[in-house]
């Protein structure tokens, strides 16, 4: 949504720098997997403060529900069974944006504006700008924007960034009730998420770790794991996230240089014309037509 | 009304209408397809009303040019076939291109270019159309993996096709007396013999 009091980092289909001069801190929502309960209280508060409502479906067979992202659940919460070291374990992982510093919806987005990431961190939908062609879905390595099928605009969590302007957590965060979504400056986050490892290192947890993937730059939603070390056993949390290299191919040099490679062409035959002069019937040609039609 | 009856009818009535089709859905979807290649183009969505409509837009305008596209293959493929002599006059397009015909070999209706641009332009058509539906979201689904390789292929067969029509444009401009095929269907004696002396020979007897 737009909101003029964030300041603008990155935009959408721009060549040019955004404004730089003011800097802020970043922020970022910490999910600390292991004191999720899976109470579906952030998936409520979402829907809640963002005035969007899903249907309500049907039961699958599982606690997923709905057992998707959609236009309208920019939050789900994931549940895994899985038994590790001989042990069953029930792995609740929110799923949603991870709101990545270099961000594929972003690199992949043609329409200008309609993706922007603030200067804090946040990476926001401006559906007035999108024009609905699901690009940002192709370059997301988390699978993560939804076009709706009402309006054929996309749309994802937005960090409650209406929320965050104002010095507000972001609902979900607000709505957990065992502290299992922190939210503060990056900083912060990894302090604290820091402390929440070492507790659970000593719990036997040896793997335990921070989720912050190196390969989007990093992220602004973070995950604290038990098993750091195999992110995959969190309903498919991807190991090593990036943005696809057809998606980096497909947005990156070519495409200047492509441009650059038409204008050549069309200077060339320009220029081939000017140089070398039309391509005309010959004088004798004429002539010879001329003199079977006299005979 | 013709003026010369002797002019040599290259083009008739149907075929000048099906290029003039796919002339016109290729410009519309160069246009379009342009505003979503890189920003510097993207100022272009507003002929088409916006880049909601353009993106709307365009694979229809696609899937228009695909099949008139199959009707114009279907015209002129037979007439498009290599010969030995489209390959001798292929090993010589550097001469022609500087503008020095004289040892070109006798060309038929098509020369050895006018059948590469012909072939190249089939192939094209067919990686656009394939990979436009992989990425023609409002319509089709297929794996994120598809959908990325086919944004890639979209983009680089759109630029070479873009690049190709442009040589073909110029080649109609710069050789003179051939835009007129194209708008009413005749060219002149004159201009068969000199380009397509083998046509020639076939069309008069001589």
């Amino acid at each position: 949504m737009a909101l003029q009091s964030l300041d603008i980092k990155q935009r959408s289909a721009t060549t040019t720098p955004a404004p730089q001069a003011r800097q802020t801190i970043e922020i970022a929502k910490l999910i600390d997997v292991s004191a999720c309960i899976g109470c579906k209280a952030c998936q409520v508060a979402c829907m809640e403060w963002n005035d969007v409502r899903d249907e309500v479906g049907s039961c699958t067979g599982v606690y997923d529900n709905p057992i998707d992202l959609t236009e309208n659940s920019w939050t789900v919460m994931r549940y895994a069974e899985v038994e590790e070291q001989g042990k069953l374990e029930w792995l609740i992982r929110k799923d949603g944006c991870m709101h990545c510093s270099d961000p594929g919806c972003l690199k992949a987005c043609p329409a200008p504006g309609a993706i922007i990431q603030y200067a804090n961190g946040i990476v926001d939908f401006h559906q007035e700008n999108c024009i609905g062609c699901g690009y940002c879905v192709s370059g997301c390595p988390f699978n993560v924007p939804r076009i709706s099928k009402k309006d054929s605009k996309a749309y994802k969590c937005t960090l409650c960034s209406d929320r965050v302007a104002v010095n507000q957590a972001p609902a979900c965060a607000k709505a957990c009730p065992t502290g299992a979504i922190q939210f503060g400056s990056k900083e912060d986050m990894k302090d604290y998420a820091a402390k929440r490892i070492t507790d659970l290192k000593e719990r036997g947890y040896e793997k335990a770790g921070l989720y912050d993937p190196e390969g989007v730059g990093g992220t602004h939603v973070m995950y604290v794991l038990h098993h750091a070390d195999k992110p995959n056993l969190y309903s498919g949390l991807p190991v090593n996230p990036s943005i696809s290299p057809l998606v980096a191919l497909w947005k990156g040099a070519t495409k200047p240089l492509a441009t650059l490679a038409l204008a050549g062409v069309a200077l060339g035959s320009l220029f081939h014309y000017v140089m070398k002069g039309p391509n005309e019937v010959s004088k004798e040609i004429e002539k010879e037509v001329e003199k079977e039609d006299a005979q | 009304m013709i003026r010369d009856p002797k002019d040599l009818q290259r083009y008739d009535a149907g075929e000048r209408a099906n290029h003039w089709v796919v002339g016109i859905s290729f410009i519309l979807l160069g246009l379009s397809g342009l505003a979503f290649f890189h920003p510097a183009f993207f100022p272009l969505t507003q002929l088409f009303g916006g880049g909601t409509w353009a993106r709307i837009l365009h694979p229809y305008i696609g899937v228009f040019m695909a099949f008139f596209f199959v009707l114009l293959f279907l015209r002129f493929h037979k007439l498009n076939k290599m010969t030995d002599a489209d390959r001798e006059w292929l090993s010589r397009a550097k001469e022609m291109v500087d503008g020095n015909d004289h040892n070109m070999p006798e060309a038929g209706k098509y020369n050895g270019g006018q059948k590469m641009m012909f072939w190249w332009m089939t192939i094209c058509m067919v990686l656009m159309t394939v990979s436009g539906i992989f990425i023609w979201k409002a319509q089709f689904t297929v794996p994120v993996d598809l959908a990325r390789f086919g944004a890639v292929v979209h983009a680089a067969v759109g630029a070479l096709m873009i690049a190709l029509i442009m040589v073909h444009v110029y080649a109609a401009i710069w050789t003179k007396g051939t835009i007129r095929a194209m708008w009413y269907g005749t060219v002149t004696r004159a201009w068969a013999k000199q380009h397509h002396r083998a046509w020639y020979r076939q069309m008069t007897g001589k």
